[in-house]
């Protein structure tokens, strides 16, 4: 069984996707570690970001924090507000 | 009171907001447009914003200022969207009892605004544009 979630894109990494958001398949195990692994590989220019961090539902997330199809998740390149 | 918009930050509206009897000290930051980085010229700047988050964190900070220090009244604003050369970006108005205090919170709100906060500023120079701090 797949766990598809949705990705809200910001900044850079909305124009290194080229989209506002995208929607991705992971494990039914999938975890934050795994998004980013696998958004890295298929968009290597996120590599070169000074970080990439994840927001699951307004929140700061760590790498193995589970994530599931509704969550609110969203990449958060390095911020510069202000 | 903590707020994004896309139009004109109102200080005065600020400080009527923020004015309160039970204060002795008022302090304002006001973040603006500067015309160049590294003395390369800037054309305007772009803000975005994760509206839903960036309200709450900046909610999270305005919550943290009032339990660090005797803070009366505040207000932060953020604009997003396209800024001219001299604009106001964000606005920070402590009020507090007494000055110390005020001069402190309003520092913890900016800094701490600075690093947590999910809004991106993009500077257009005229040969090209810049994510600021995205890469190394």
């Amino acid at each position: 069984m797949s766990n598809r979630v949705s990705v809200l894109l910001f900044g850079i990494t909305r124009e290194i996707v080229g989209s506002p958001a995208l929607t991705l398949d992971l494990p039914q195990t999938g975890q934050v570690g795994d998004l980013l692994f696998h958004l890295k590989e298929q968009y290597p220019a996120l590599n070169g970001l000074r970080s990439l961090l994840v927001a699951v539902n307004g929140e700061y997330a760590e790498t193995d924090q589970a994530l599931r199809p509704n969550d609110e998740i969203a990449l958060i390149p390095p911020v510069s507000g202000g | 009171m903590v707020s994004i918009t896309t139009d004109p930050i109102d200080m005065n509206a600020a400080y009527q907001y923020v004015a309160t009897d039970a204060a002795g000290a008022i302090t304002f930051f006001f973040g603006t447009v500067r015309d160049n980085t590294k003395d390369r010229p800037v054309e305007r700047l772009e803000y975005e914003a994760y509206d839903r988050m960036a309200l709450a964190k900046m909610q999270e900070i305005a919550d943290e200022a009032c339990q660090r220090w005797d803070v009366r009244k505040y207000a932060i604003i953020h604009r997003k969207g396209n800024l001219a050369i001299g604009e106001m970006a964000v606005l920070i108005a402590v009020a507090t009892p007494h000055r110390a205090d005020a001069f402190d919170a309003c520092r913890y709100i900016i800094d701490t605004l600075k690093q947590q906060v999910p809004i991106w500023k993009k500077e257009i120079f005229e040969d090209g544009q810049v994510w600021v701090d995205a890469h190394p």
